[in-house]
């Protein structure tokens, strides 16, 4: 009980930090800082923390925590307007709670769905720093125990949810899982450098596609291009149903799921090296299988929206532990908030080894900070849901230039090329039809998430089993079967194996109907040859950089085999069968009164004058004759929505200090900010 | 900071970044917004240097123009060098960073590296040290030389055989130690992580993170420290370095070793790759035609921010204790980290082809 002698009065020092009217007020700037920085579809707290660091140096250290933790914590909670409403993961951590938040805005309980998600937020966030508050104190054993193994089947662990969401046919989703880790590999290998699918010749290629990307592409574009196509909005016939109050009733009607989930967020986020990307998809994997009734899930579950989102931001808590007590980020915005650190006030807080034994007090304080930010982003999150609920009422077509907007210049930032916005729309291409065929959208993306961790775990801990095999067998079984592998095994095989049994219940995208065999065959056989190429490609590495090689090749030969036995069902079974999924041929796509490409064209039209004329003379001419011709506004209304939208644009950009993609005009001729 | 200054630095930052607009070359920087372009993402070790020099240059230039860090990733920061390579001086309120990892593919002919050292102007130039240590059972065959040690497997933690890693792996190498690098963890303080787990048996660690994380180890008894990699004296050779005086050199260790010797291709190569990514391992630049009288200009700031009384004190804290050279020396700072001779570049070419595989190309 000696640990509990040091950390009652250090608790009770931190809670005197905490609790001063000045210290609540940074944290209340933070946080509304945060939510104005969250509600951006991929800027996150990246960007909101780089906007802080200039004030940092020598700044009160509690004052500065206060700003910097309260801006960290509510960014998984804002984020989740853009997922639920219009169907855009804002973050990793919200890419889970577009699969039934969005289908829930879709019939009109947007309020509903955005309260259950902010009340699993705040209890989420409240168990993660309970937990964390004793956890910390004897964390550091434990996660020194989770060694290469066993971060390697965490990760399997993670790609075990493929199979609940697979959809009807399971060999299509383990093909969009194996394609999404080959696009993960897509650069520059990790271990040995070789190029994978790449040139030197493409800069772009060589560094890899970015999670908001594939994200975007994946999710958002399907979705804006559908709703589009239909003219609509987003609620259906405009109505909105069950309000913000239902939502907390279902979520606390739902409450030890979200404990559940509350915990499988820290201890999963405690866990250094994966930065919490799969915590939300293991939560729903968890919340499907502990659910009775499975038929609703992919349509507006309520229980898939409190799931990940109750995970989330305790997984932001958990995330604490590696960065504060090893000095390791968990993620990106977790390594500028050890950098920020270093330079409040004397200098004298070093996030790592040295944090519990000189600064408990601090420690504690972060803890807390990150606990009451969660309060107050959550009580400001759910007072507006209500209101902002409203925009899926608005006609879509008023709605979609500011999304393309929005997404591209998320894009932009993630790598600030030109190309970006070239993968954006070459991989919105791909979920486009990913989502018309009826292959999993959520397993490839699963798969492009973790196949970074995959290929390097598995070379690691492949290349220190052998290191041990050769001080003696037992010695090698000793490291690569340990206690918790062993655990992680058998969680994974039952995962699988009653995720199989359920994957067919769970229609991600709602019920299609099948029909003429041409076109699914079509895609197959694109896929196949991407795949084909891709191993090809793989196998052109010379064999002494065999760690680069042997993912690509293992999983491209698994996903091409797939392929093949797709391929041959397709010859046998007749047209109309479940094989043979189209969204053209029935339901809302098929009887939408606009076309995929002239919707699409638009879309390229943006990307195409960006190249030419830079991003904001492009977005002047895209938003203008989009609400004219398209939406078919007036002139003087389609002006003014249209300068509202560059405004707010130019505004955020100045205040995060971010550029817009330069066009060829650009390079030619100096234009003033915000053309330049 | 107060809540009044950090309101008043939060508007002139808004008011700056909204209307920062080209204006001839002056030395008064007033109303300014001076860029700093690091080619790296906002996470590693150079955005934690840049955003420590932020605000003293801020303060420290005459006008106290706003400082804003800014980040263009890619390529192994090749992208953005590349990049600066052809930005032209406007107003002077462009300045780049660079860093080791941007000196390296330079230095090794990496196809990807369009930049010229020799083009820029340098302003300001820092470096740091480096410690290897060993763990307790391996550490305890360590008697200032590596020949007890030579028949023992070791397995390091690496970020690749191109970058910084290259110094300690040749260096090891040299010592006749059979070391396994473990490839792709994304910084150093995964290695050190890798290390306490058991998994890794050597680490190596920058000063800064040596004494923020190792240091514990060492004190309980976990790890032992071997050697440092030294720092230069004023004639450019190696002597111990001044924050770890007890400790040997690797050179001293080398010359303690049977086969391992201090001249030589081997060593003059290890020597070429260890200046240019230790005693000299971050630059600020100013574009290649910037006027004398702005290039004056930061010089000045800098050495006034390095003349500063707590100056010692405040980077030590924040990023580690760097040897900073300002004025005069960063011209020979930028000479000795990027004049390798062409005999060291091959060595070390050959070298990197017949370990580990690599070619870049």
């Amino acid at each position: 009980m000696e640990i509990f002698a040091t950390a009652l009065p250090a608790l009770g020092e931190a809670w005197g930090l905490i609790l001063q009217p000045i210290v609540l007020g940074y944290l209340v700037l933070g946080v509304v800082m945060g939510l104005a920085v969250g509600v951006f579809p991929g800027l996150g707290g990246i960007a909101g923390l780089s906007l802080l660091l200039p004030f940092m140096f020598g700044m009160d250290p509690v004052l500065g925590l206060a700003l910097m933790v309260g801006m960290v914590a509510v960014v998984p909670t804002s984020d989740t307007f853009a997922s639920v409403l219009m169907g855009i993961p804002g973050s990793s951590a919200s890419q889970a709670t577009v699969l039934d938040g969005f289908p829930m805005a879709k019939k009109g309980e947007a309020a509903r769905a955005l309260a259950a998600a902010f009340s699993s937020s705040l209890f989420g966030g409240l168990v993660g720093a309970t937990f964390l508050t004793v956890f910390i104190l004897i964390a550091r054993p434990i996660v020194l125990a989770f060694g290469l193994p066993e971060m390697l089947m965490i990760t399997v662990f993670g790609l075990s949810m493929v199979a609940v969401l697979a959809g009807r046919i399971p060999l299509k989703g383990i093909a969009a899982a194996g394609l999404g880790i080959m696009i993960g590999t897509i650069g520059e290998a990790d271990a040995g450098g070789s190029l994978r699918m790449a040139t030197y010749d493409i800069p772009y290629l060589t560094d890899g596609l970015k999670l908001v990307i594939v994200g975007l592409g994946i999710f958002a574009i399907p979705e804006i291009v559908s709703l589009l196509r239909q003219d609509k909005s987003i609620a259906k016939d405009a109505n909105l149903g069950a309000g913000w109050l239902d939502g907390i009733r279902d979520w606390f009607s739902n409450i030890w799921l979200s404990v559940r989930c509350s915990i499988i967020g820290v201890v999963v986020g405690v866990i250094p090296g994966l930065g919490g990307s799969v915590v939300d998809w293991i939560a729903y994997g968890h919340t499907v299988q502990s659910t009775k009734d499975k038929s609703n899930f992919g349509k507006g579950e309520v229980r898939g929206v409190i799931g990940p989102e109750s995970s989330n931001n305790a997984k932001e808590g958990g995330g604490l532990v590696p960065t504060l007590l090893f000095g390791i980020p968990g993620s990106g915005s977790m390594a500028i908030f050890i950098g920020a650190v270093a330079l409040l006030g004397s200098g004298d807080i070093e996030v790592g080894p040295g944090m519990l034994k000189n600064n408990l007090d601090i420690t504690y304080s972060i803890v807390w900070l990150l606990a009451l930010a969660n309060v107050v982003g959550t009580v400001l999150c759910i007072a507006a849901s209500g209101g902002i609920a409203r925009l899926t009422t608005i006609r879509f077509a008023y709605l979609a230039p500011f999304l393309f907007m929005l997404i591209s210049f998320a894009a932009f930032q993630s790598g600030q090329n030109f190309e970006d916005l070239l993968a954006l729309f070459v991989i919105g291409l791909i979920g486009v039809f990913l989502r018309r065929f009826d292959w999993s959208r959520p397993a490839f993306l699963i798969g492009f998430v973790l196949s970074n961790p995959v290929e390097k775990f598995t070379n690691q801990a492949f290349q220190i089993a052998s290191f041990r095999f050769r001080k003696g067998f037992d010695v090698g079984m000793e490291y690569v079967f340990s206690p918790i592998v062993i655990v992680l095994l058998i969680i994974t095989v039952i995962s699988v194996v009653l995720g199989i049994r359920q994957a067919k219940q769970i229609l991600a995208e709602g019920d299609v109907k099948s029909g003429e065999k041409r076109a699914p065959l079509v895609f197959l056989l694109v896929i196949a040859g991407y795949l084909a190429f891709a191993l090809f490609n793989a196998n052109a590495i010379p064999d002494y950089n065999m760690t680069d090689k042997i993912i690509p090749l293992v999983v491209g030969g698994v996903s091409l085999l797939c392929c093949v036995i797709l391929l041959v069902q397709m010859m046998r079974r007749p047209e109309g069968d479940a094989i043979f999924a189209d969204k053209e041929l029935a339901g809302e796509d098929a009887e939408a009164p606009y076309g995929l490409w002239g919707t699409l064209a638009w879309f390229a039209g943006l990307i195409v004058a960006t190249y030419f004329v830079g991003f904001i003379l492009a977005l002047v001419g895209f938003l203008l004759s989009f609400f004219r011709f398209r939406a078919g506004t007036s002139w003087v209304k389609a002006v003014i929505l249209s300068a509202a939208g560059i405004a707010f644009m130019s505004f955020m950009a100045a205040m995060l200090n971010r550029d817009f993609p330069p066009g060829l005009l650009q390079a030619a001729i100096d234009l003033p900010w915000p053309l330049r | 900071m107060t809540v009044s200054t950090f309101t008043k630095a939060a508007v002139a930052a808004i008011i700056a970044a909204g209307v920062a607009a080209p204006a001839a070359a002056d030395a008064d920087f007033s109303g300014k917004t001076i860029e700093w372009v690091i080619p790296f993402s906002e996470t590693g070790g150079s955005a934690k240097w840049a955003n420590f020099f932020a605000p003293l240059l801020s303060e420290a230039m005459p006008g106290n123009p706003t400082v804003v860090v800014k980040f263009m990733p890619g390529a192994g920061s090749t992208k953005g060098a590349n990049w600066f390579q052809e930005q032209k001086h406007e107003d002077g309120t462009l300045m780049f960073g660079s860093s080791g990892s941007t000196q390296f593919p330079y230095l090794l002919n990496d196809p990807r590296v369009r930049y010229e050292y020799n083009d820029w102007i340098p302003v300001m130039a820092s470096g740091t040290g480096g410690v290897a240590y060993l763990n307790a059972e391996d550490g305890a065959k360590f008697d200032g030389s590596a020949n007890a040690l030579q028949d023992t497997d070791f397995i390091y933690g690496s970020q690749g055989a191109t970058r910084l890693d290259l110094v300690p792996l040749l260096a090891w190498e040299m010592l006749g130690m059979n070391v396994e690098p473990v490839f792709g963890i994304k910084g150093r303080g995964d290695g050190r992580l890798m290390f306490e787990r058991g998994e890794a048996n050597i680490d190596y660690q920058t000063t800064s993170g040596y004494l923020g994380g190792s240091m514990d180890l060492v004190n309980e008894g976990k790890a032992v420290p071997m050697m440092s990699w030294g720092a230069l004296d004023a004639d450019g050779n190696i002597v111990r370095d001044p924050t770890f005086p007890d400790m040997p050199t690797f050179k001293e260790v080398c010359e303690a070793t049977d086969g391992c010797e201090t001249s030589g291709d081997a060593w003059d190569a290890w020597k070429a790759f260890f200046v240019a990514g230790f005693p000299v391992q971050k630059l600020a630049f100013l574009p290649g035609d910037t006027p004398q009288d702005v290039v004056d200009t930061y010089s000045a700031a800098f050495e006034a921010i390095v003349a500063r009384d707590d100056f010692a004190e405040i980077s030590s804290k924040r990023v580690g204790k760097y040897d900073v050279f300002t004025g005069a020396g960063t011209a020979t700072a930028l000479a000795t980290a990027t004049q390798v001779s062409d005999s060291a570049k091959e060595y070390v070419t050959n070298w990197l082809k017949e370990a580990y595989g690599v070619e870049l190309k």
